[in-house]
């Protein structure tokens, strides 16, 4: 046998170099890009680079603030002596009026409407006088002068109280007395002449306890966020950027952006790139709509998936928030008394005047479309007994461009109907007829029925119903943000439930594995009985014969 | 029919053909691996990064094949893939029977004629209709999200999906089959040989049929 010359031997590993060269590229860049920033996150940080807030009034010098207030309207009076558009702007907003969209008549969402959740189910049109400890006005009257600095005061205290307790006193008129509504009064006036943009506190002193406690209703949004961490949130962490909500929740005139119940917290997706005066109330106005790295997959992900379904994996992470809320299960006694009793967190998970609860923390959300409007039950339309009722549900689909896959904290409840007019009923909770004394749901429902104008057939049952509340809070470090598989899974995927598309590592055909791999073993084994023949019949054959 | 002991070495493989060969079985291989982590059936990259992989490497493949085409339409090689139907049975024969009472094969390896009928057919769907399908379907899946853009959004992802699933496993077992079958020269490994070095050790020509050269013999 001659061996004809190899005419290049180094044919060989200058291949396996062109194989290798191909896929360095790749390596390269991914090594590369640990150096280079997301653009997106370059552009958040440029459009949040300056942080000192440039003041030119100091409100400790302004004479009209040294008094000793002996009401609110003479508080608020102060303020308005300066800032004289202030209350007008803001008691045509939601914060004031309660009401999504005064003009509406015919619907009235809104708390001093006919709104309910399946919570404390509804405020009867604020003549549940519990509710109004959050309205931001003095007292418990929504006639009652702005209380400016329950939004603006640097100082916490519980104003509508200390006024009261300097009323009080001033009234008592003994020296004792005076000498304490002084105290209280000097209190009020450092808190009158500490004037800011709402911090945290501020808002969260109404929105941390939304559902008549810490945590109860949204599940992003508790007292945890007062001074967060930057692994509970990235953006508010007091180690970190330590964000107000005010530096999300841009304002003009005093409305504040964000969702009112049906609106959209945002109509047009764009950022402060493509729109420098747009709210900064989305993700995308400061990370554009393309904030991960060139060519990152990611990016192409932003077309169907919200930004907070990725990087909000869990709510809920230091304080528990509620889950469920059995209203059907409410007015039983012990020993012919009210009681309650606490669950694992210190939380009520059963209470006479309110039913069994449900509490629960680090809580992975359900996944919807969602095109930014939400759909709401009022207590004027009918619904249908027979399933779950969805109180509230967010609008969108697959089909809709405006839609995207969004995470949410679902509340479920079982809560009182009309068995005759099929409408959801609102109760009154406080007060002397409300439930929470009386424990009689026939009462508490006709009282309540009536505050809003609404009948009541007197033929009442409970109901399965849902409530959901988008979780956009609690944005986790990058590092926390959700892996691949956590929805591009065959199993436990948590998109599981979203039909209808097609999603690699999700989705695939059973029997085309089956039969894909039954070919494939099927070819092996054809193979291995052609082998074993070959190995049985002859060797390899031809050396045998060529013998013979 | 007995073998002709003279053996002779030819040079079978031309350079780029054997850099395309190698090259392929490189690409194929990360894309099956990666393919079938996407799809599902194992980890092993991470989902992630079998995507990337996935993605570049079937890019890389795409612009690869490009320059297979150019180079089998100018060298005129194309010719070796025309398929026949003569020899088909007495070749289907030998594997079925003659290969296990050692048989010479019927249709020996020549420069001008190196496929015999099945690898002719064989190699025609796989590089006319298979590779291309896995091609097409994986281009249009990578650009998924252009499909507005491109006019195509008729297109189910799942049929595309699946088409690329399905060929994917047709290529799966056509390696199988074709690792098993280059053990079949007259040693383990001439053919693996071959494909590295350029040479192949054949019986001498008298067994070549003139009509199988794709050039007629001077």
């Amino acid at each position: 046998m001659k061996n004809t010359e190899r005419k290049h031997p180094l044919l060989k590993y200058i291949v396996l170099l062109a194989c290798w060269m191909m896929l360095m590229p790749p390596i390269v860049s991914a090594a590369k890009s640990k150096a280079d920033q997301a653009p997106g996150r370059s552009m958040a940080q440029q459009a949040t680079k300056s942080k000192k807030l440039w003041r030119t009034t100091d409100h400790s010098k302004h004479e009209i603030l040294q008094k000793n207030f002996k009401s609110g309207e003479e508080l608020t009076q102060a303020c308005i002596s300066c800032h004289s558009e202030a209350e007008k702007q803001f008691h045509k907003t939601i914060h004031w009026t309660w009401l999504a969209d005064p003009s509406d008549k015919e619907r009235e969402y809104g708390k001093a409407g006919n709104s309910l959740n399946n919570f404390c189910i509804s405020t009867n049109k604020t003549v549940d006088t519990g509710c109004l400890a959050c309205h931001p006005g003095w007292g418990t009257s929504k006639e009652s002068p702005v209380n400016c600095l329950v939004c603006h005061s640097q100082k916490s205290m519980n104003f509508d109280e200390a006024m009261t307790d300097i009323q009080g006193f001033l009234a008592e008129g003994d020296e004792e007395s005076k000498e304490m509504a002084l105290e209280i009064q000097a209190e009020l006036r450092d808190a009158a002449q500490d004037i800011g943009l709402p911090a945290r506190k501020n808002c969260g002193s109404c929105h941390f306890y939304g559902g008549g406690g810490d945590g109860v209703k949204h599940g992003d949004l508790d007292t945890s966020l007062a001074k967060p961490s930057k692994t509970l949130d990235v953006h508010m962490g007091v180690d970190g950027q330590d964000f107000n909500c005010t530096r999300c929740h841009t304002t003009t005139l005093h409305n504040i952006s964000g969702r009112v119940y049906t609106r959209p917290a945002a109509t047009h997706r764009k950022s402060l790139v493509e729109d420098d005066l747009t709210t900064k109330i989305t993700c995308e106005s400061c990370h554009t709509a393309q904030p991960h790295k060139g060519g990152d997959k990611m990016n192409a992900h932003t077309d169907k998936v919200a930004c907070q379904s990725c990087h909000i994996a869990e709510f809920a992470r230091v304080n528990p928030t509620k889950m469920s809320w059995d209203w059907a299960q409410s007015g039983k006694l012990k020993d012919g008394k009210k009681y309650k009793t606490k669950d694992e967190f210190g939380k009520y998970d059963y209470m006479s005047i309110k039913g069994r609860m449900k509490w629960a923390k680090n809580v992975q959300p359900e996944y919807l479309w969602y095109n930014g409007v939400i759909k709401s039950v009022t207590a004027k339309d009918k619904i249908d007994p027979a399933g779950v009722v969805q109180v509230s549900r967010p609008v969108g689909d697959r089909e809709d461009p405006n839609s995207r896959i969004y995470p949410f904290k679902v509340h479920r409840g079982k809560q009182p109907y009309d068995k005759v007019n099929q409408t959801l009923l609102m109760p009154l909770l406080s007060g002397k007829l409300g439930y929470w004394n009386t424990l009689d749901w026939n009462e508490a429902l006709t009282v309540g029925q009536e505050s809003l104008g609404l009948p009541f057939s007197g033929e009442f049952d409970f109901v399965e119903t849902t409530y959901v509340f988008p979780i956009t809070h609690m944005v986790a470090p990058k590092d926390k943000s959700l892996s691949c598989t956590e929805c591009h899974s065959k199993t436990d995927s948590r998109l599981a439930n979203l039909k209808g598309f097609y999603m690699p590592g999700r989705d695939g055909s059973r029997l085309l594995n089956y039969a894909g791999w039954g070919v494939v073993l099927a070819s092996l084994m054809g193979v291995l009985i052609h082998a074993l023949g070959r190995i049985f019949s002859r060797g390899n054959g031809r050396n045998k014969i060529d013998k013979e | 029919m007995t073998t002709n002991g003279n053996m002779k070495n030819i040079y079978l493989y031309a350079r780029f053909e054997r850099l395309w060969h190698w090259l392929q079985t490189l690409l194929i291989i990360i894309l099956l691996l990666t393919g079938f982590e996407v799809n599902g059936a194992f980890t092993l990259f991470g989902f992630g990064t079998a995507v990337e992989v996935h993605n570049f490497v079937g890019l890389t493949w795409l612009i690869a094949f490009a320059f297979f085409v150019f180079w089998i339409f100018t060298t005129g090689e194309w010719r070796q893939y025309v398929p026949t139907t003569r020899k088909m049975l007495s070749v289907v024969r030998y594997y079925m029977y003659g290969i296990f009472r050692g048989e010479a094969h019927p249709v020996p390896k020549r420069k001008e004629a190196k496929h015999n009928p099945l690898q002719r057919i064989v190699y025609l769907i796989l590089a006319a209709i298979l590779l291309p399908v896995q091609m097409v379907s994986g281009f249009l899946y990578w650009g998924y999200n252009s499909w507005s853009e491109w006019g195509l959004s008729w297109l189910s992802l799942q049929v595309v999906a699946l088409v690329h699933t399905a060929g994917a496993f047709a290529i799966l077992s056509f390696i199988v089959v074709h690792v098993y079958m280059i053990t079949t020269g007259h040693t383990l490994f001439a053919h693996t040989r071959a494909m590295i070095t350029g040479w192949e050790e054949v019986a001498d020509e008298e067994s070549v049929g003139d009509w199988e050269y794709k050039t007629k013999a001077a």
